[in-house]
């Protein structure tokens, strides 16, 4: 699968009577021109054609169990990809895959133009350009939100205490969690927490973030508020890879979703044509179950 | 779906309530009711009953006690044992008669039980750390790790004492049989307790998520960064209680180290025992312990109480 198709993804989404789609996720004001500048930025950033991630024949099992049978996959600079698929197909392998968290069988993954099985690719380097955020969010329950946040920058990267408080309080401000720097975070609630993990992640500037059902553990009420944040990380211009079950989201913010079953990608393409218009049988199983329980 | 299997029983009227012309029946009683949720004995004392129920078994068993040790038939008990004269004797020392002092004798116990609480604590770490590496090439270390542990856990202390005590100055290397027998003693309590402690850590490292781990790996931290910032403290955390309380017998185990003659509590309290045919000074020196173990365990309690606490609020969480 290859993600070259950047114009498409602007005209196609002005034609508006998309028949599967009437008026569904939760739509943040302020996205059509967002969209526009992002595009712009996008022509500023064509020279940047090295793709961040190239998987070709990926494999992996566990075991006796074969997780992973083959996965292509590639992504560009500022490209939003989302893995959407049943539980078990493979979404979150392939995320911890891409950042040696899970070594592969078969296949190549490539980083930044690096092959990721070469002995001379450190894990931490790799870690440290790309961020996970995970679905039970993983906050260090013994540091306060402030120092969850300045830990990596400061043992990683080496930055001054002074420095990397104010970058993280810059930070916490912008996700409106500035008053919550000094709590521990089992005071706070699960959207909150997972907005502080995903600050984290960020704190390192990482080049590709890997979004690890980051919404699943949290109650509905509180999805919105990180969906919003990842969102609004998108027209920022910030390359992820999400693994998702929130379709309506992946629709609004994806360039490319890629629907994964039994360890394969079995379709991707823009969402308009996987939610709108999908050619495979197991796309369209898939996505009739998920309109039956009433989540597109 | 529907479930009209379930519906047909509630539909017929409850046993036992049976409203006849309007007029409300009361309260049901127990008969009428088809299970009964009553207690079959009533409940005793409580309120003000229980207030003096308390006061007057507590004056009970006070009233015993002091009735046991006051009786004339435990007057031989109170002269060997609880004579306040001896007591101070004891406590004090008499150089003249040679008899040690059991309080200078305590500090000795006090400083050797600090100082070997702060070895063991990071040789026991580091253990620990042993027995949960990975990979081939530290294999015989591993091995070695475990069988220390199991040896130094399953042999009683005191017969470790009386092996180095005993054995070290009889080796006739002069580096090693020359040293006075603190130091044995201490290197055995060390050796003792640092097999304990690895077991404690070990398990607190254990007891944190992997996700911690891969949390702290995802965001570019070494191994090494990781173990210390993010593992450890929550180790540590998870612990602390078991650490206080090996803490608590490292303590009270240097009594054992009377038994190579060193002048500390428990040694100076048998001489003054042995000179004075009265063992008050027993019970000075039990006094003494108990004067730092006790809050040390009250302590510990209130951390386990305050670590609990914190658990079960995160279960909700």
């Amino acid at each position: 699968m290859t993600v070259d198709e950047r114009p498409g993804r602007v005209s196609n989404a002005t034609p508006a009577p998309d028949p599967a789609s009437p008026g569904s996720g939760p739509a943040s004001p302020g996205r059509a021109p967002a969209t526009s500048e992002r595009s712009n930025r996008r022509a500023k950033d064509d020279l940047d054609r090295l793709p961040v991630l190239r998987a070709t024949g990926v494999h992996k099992s566990f075991g006796p169990l074969e997780v992973l049978k083959g996965v292509e996959l590639t992504m560009a600079t500022h490209d939003v990809v989302c893995l959407i698929g049943s539980s078990g197909s493979g979404k979150s392998t392939l995320l911890r895959c891409c950042n040696l968290l899970e070594r592969i069988d078969a296949g190549t993954i490539e980083l930044f133009g690096h092959d990721l099985a070469d002995e001379r690719v450190n894990e931490d380097l790799v870690r440290r350009h790309t961020g996970m955020v995970f679905q039970s969010f993983n906050l260090f329950p013994h540091l306060r939100v402030l120092d969850n946040v300045t830990l990596a920058p400061r043992r990683v990267l080496g930055v001054d205490r002074g420095a990397a408080e104010a970058r993280a309080k810059e930070l916490l401000e912008r996700i409106g969690l500035a008053d919550k720097a000094h709590e521990y975070p089992d005071r706070l609630s699960g959207g909150q927490q997972q907005r502080v993990a995903i600050v984290r992640s960020l704190a390192m500037e990482p080049r590709l973030l890997l979004l690890d059902e980051v919404t699943s553990a949290l109650d509905p009420e509180l999805v919105a508020e990180v969906l919003d944040l990842v969102g609004e990380l998108a027209h920022q211009g910030m390359t992820m890879l999400i693994a998702t079950h929130e379709m309506g989201f992946a629709r609004e913010v994806a360039d490319t979703v890629c629907f994964l079953e039994g360890g394969r990608i079995v379709e991707s393409g823009p969402p308009e044509r996987i939610f709108g218009d999908p050619t495979e049988p197991a796309t369209r199983r898939f996505l009739q179950r998920i309109i039956d329980a009433g989540r597109l | 779906m529907t479930w009209p299997s379930r519906r047909a029983p509630q539909a017929a009227a409850p046993v036992g309530t049976v409203t006849v012309g309007g007029i409300d029946p009361g309260p049901p009683s127990d008969e009428d009711l088809p299970i009964s949720l009553y207690s079959s004995h009533r409940p005793r004392f409580r309120g003000r009953a229980g207030t003096a129920a308390s006061t007057v078994s507590t004056l009970v068993v006070i009233g015993g006690l002091v009735a046991l040790i006051a009786s004339p038939a435990a007057g031989s008990f109170r002269n060997g044992f609880l004579n306040i004269h001896q007591m101070w004797i004891a406590l004090a020392g008499d150089p003249s008669r040679g008899i040690l002092s059991v309080g200078k004798g305590f500090v000795l116990n006090i400083w050797l039980s600090l100082l070997c609480e702060v070895i063991v604590l990071v040789l026991a770490l580091g253990v620990a750390s042993l027995r949960l590496t990975r990979g081939p090439v530290l294999l015989p270390f591993r091995a070695l790790a475990i069988a220390y542990t199991d040896f130094a856990r399953g042999v009683p202390v005191i017969l470790v004492m009386l092996w180095v005590g005993f054995g070290a100055p009889s080796l006739g290397i002069k580096e090693i049989s020359t040293q006075s027998p603190v130091v044995y003693a201490g290197f055995v309590l060390v050796f003792s307790y640092s097999a304990y402690v690895a077991e404690v850590y070990r398990a607190g490292l254990l007891s944190v998520p992997r996700a911690q781990i891969q949390a702290a790996r995802s965001l570019g931290l070494s191994s090494r960064t990781t173990l210390y910032r993010v593992v450890l403290p929550q180790a540590v955390r998870n612990v602390l209680p078991a650490l206080l309380n090996d803490f608590t017998s490292l303590q009270k185990d240097t009594a054992i180290v009377s038994t190579l003659g060193v002048a500390e509590a428990v040694h100076s309290a048998q001489i003054a025992g042995g000179v004075e045919f009265n063992y008050s000074g027993f019970t000075v020196a039990s006094i003494l312990f108990l004067l730092i173990t006790i809050p040390l365990t009250r302590y510990t309690d209130r951390i386990m109480n305050k670590d609990r606490n914190r658990r079960l609020a995160g279960t909700t969480a």
